[in-house]
């Protein structure tokens, strides 16, 4: 009788524990969070959950802490998506260059860092960053370079968290470049070889273009996860020196967990959230058309 | 399926010392990405066995007699143990609840087409999870659930759940129709048919999927800080709160990196296959 019944309905049957799920964990969160954007929220405050209207984001727009966290979120992206996309293809066209023993070692090797605790890991590269005691301004001072002050001084704090993502995260890049190149078609490198192309020539003219819908996915997952990086720069920063750390997701963090101030964190989220998704779904959208 | 390696390396040798100085310089450059990515592994296992004099100490030793002092600081008075188990709880909690839920629904997406669906899912790999921890924290802490292992597994399945049907609808769609379609007409019914003949044919997606999502709810740190106290706290949070002290511990702190990070590592190389299918997994067409 029940087996019927599911033999029956199995369509809304099978996916609907999950479906219960998002709705109670996802869709009803972001409703409530839109809700909360609207009212004047704050336990340090000791404002009770009234609707004030649109005056968090209002007060938004003229918040000096908002706008910095914004370029910090921006200027981290970019360094590390950048960088991250150019080495990681880099990297695996060398990889794939040459055949030599000892290939699988490298790619165990290249799965570590994005594997690791990103807390663990974020540790580790705060006893190395250390300006005094620190390995790397050792080993630079050993060969008289200058000596940054790292994640301690403001204008450098932001290119050091990069260095440690893309130390984390480059790996992952290369991998799916790896993935992508086995999965390329013979001919037109063969036409190339015909043609008498360089290795240059047909890097240019063939293996890249045809990398490039993988290249943009890679960069997309990048994207998503770059802009919202918190354990990295919460664990070794927390947003500073003063706020010179101190992106979307960790503003909204201290709106949140450390003034307590839900309204406000509430409008910011979903800024956050509206940014997010919509250059996710520009991308998404270009590609598409890339691809026609 | 060959690799690129023969058709890009096609140009006739010219000379022996032309070649030979190529694959030096190869060599080079590979070494030098291997160094990058293994330093600060290395830098941890060391700093973890040395006194606190020894990691103050200019230039660095690498030869040096180890201490096992800082493992014991973790085991013993930082109570550590405590911490591993609660983040194979939550791990193994949010996997298990993950799968039971995310495999049906990954199973009718690929059989009827529910691409919405998955894109919902999907979302919650996109979306910051923060958008969703300030509400959730707030709706947990009226329902009295902060710092319970229902609140974090809810909250870690929100990571583990989009692996999870990431990786499975691709893994559902490459089973044959007619075999499914085989049981059916021997009478069996939907849950049967999936439970003995979808599923076991399922097992390398299952373990890919699973190690994703308990490798991810091991590493999550912003749900964790957020949901978890005293009671339940993981070892992120715990190895974070090292640091809060004034006088930083170093050598307790490279031992407890070492302690987190270790398993995971061992069971990431020791599943590579499935984990490198399952990162880049819908990255890569085919």
């Amino acid at each position: 009788m029940i087996t019927r019944f599911i033999d029956r309905h199995q369509r809304w049957l099978f996916p609907a524990p999950a479906v219960i799920f998002i709705l109670l964990m996802m869709i009803f969160p972001l409703g409530y969070t839109l809700w909360n954007s609207f009212s004047g929220w704050s336990l340090t405050a000791g404002r009770p959950n009234t609707l004030i209207g649109p005056q968090n984001y209002i007060n938004l727009m003229t918040d000096a802490r908002f706008w910095n966290a914004v370029l910090n979120t921006f200027y981290f992206t970019a360094l590390a998506m950048a960088l991250e996309l150019a080495l990681g293809v880099a990297i695996a066209l060398l990889l794939d260059a040459k055949d030599y023993r000892g290939k699988r070692l490298v790619t165990s090797i290249l799965l570590l860092p994005m594997m690791a605790t990103p807390v663990a890991v974020a540790m580790v590269w705060l006893l190395m960053f250390e300006p005094t005691a620190g390995v790397i301004n050792f080993v630079l001072d050993e060969l008289s370079l200058p000596e940054p002050l790292w994640i301690a001084g403001s204008a450098s704090v932001i290119p050091s968290l990069a260095l440690v993502d893309i130390w984390e995260w480059t790996p992952l890049i290369t991998l799916i470049v790896l993935a992508g190149l086995t999965g390329l078609p013979n001919e037109p490198f063969e036409a190339a070889r015909v043609d008498g192309a360089s290795y240059w020539q047909t890097l240019r003219r063939v293996t890249l273009p045809m990398l490039l819908p993988t290249i943009s996915v890679a960069g997309l997952l990048r994207f998503i996860d770059c802009i919202k990086t918190f354990d990295i720069i919460y664990a070794m920063t927390g947003g500073g020196p003063g706020f010179s750390s101190e992106t979307l997701n960790i503003y909204t963090y201290n709106q949140a967990f450390y003034y307590f101030n839900f309204g406000y964190a509430s409008a910011l989220l979903v800024i956050f959230f509206t940014i997010v998704t919509g250059v996710s779904l520009l991308v998404t959208y270009s590609r598409r058309r890339l691809e026609v | 399926m060959a690799t690129q390696s023969t058709n890009l390396t096609h140009r006739p040798r010219r000379n022996r010392s032309r070649r030979l100085l190529g694959n030096l310089l190869y060599a080079l450059v590979l070494a030098l990405v291997v160094f990058f990515l293994l330093t600060p592994f290395l830098w941890m296992v060391l700093n973890a066995f040395k006194t606190p004099l020894q990691i103050i100490k200019l230039p660095p030793e690498l030869i040096f007699q180890p201490t096992l002092r800082n493992f014991e600081n973790v085991f013993g008075t930082q109570n550590f143990m405590r911490y591993i188990l609660n983040s194979v709880i939550i791990g193994g909690g949010c996997t298990l609840v993950g799968l039971l839920i995310g495999l049906p629904a990954a199973y009718s997406i690929a059989r009827y087409r529910q691409n919405r669906l998955a894109v919902v899912i999907l979302m919650a790999r996109m979306v910051p999870g923060i958008t969703f921890l300030v509400p959730l924290f707030i709706i947990f802490r009226r329902l009295g659930l902060i710092d319970t292992y229902t609140s974090l597994i809810l909250a870690h399945m929100l990571v583990g759940l989009p692996f999870i049907v990431w990786v499975m609808v691709p893994f559902f769609e490459s089973i044959p129709r007619e075999l499914t379609e085989a049981a059916v007409m021997d009478g069996a019914s939907a849950l049967r048919t999936f439970v003995t003949v979808v599923l076991p044919l399922s097992g390398p997606g299952i373990v890919t999927a699973s190690i994703l999502s308990f490798v991810f709810s091991w590493n999550n740190f912003m749900f964790s800080i957020v949901l978890a106290s005293n009671r339940t706290r993981t070892v992120p949070v715990a190895i974070y709160n090292f640091i809060s002290y004034a006088q930083i511990d170093w050598g307790g702190l490279m031992a407890a990196a070492v302690v987190i990070t270790l398993p995971v590592l061992v069971l990431a190389i020791i599943t590579q296959r499935y984990v490198i299918r399952g990162l880049t997994a819908g990255a890569v067409k085919g």
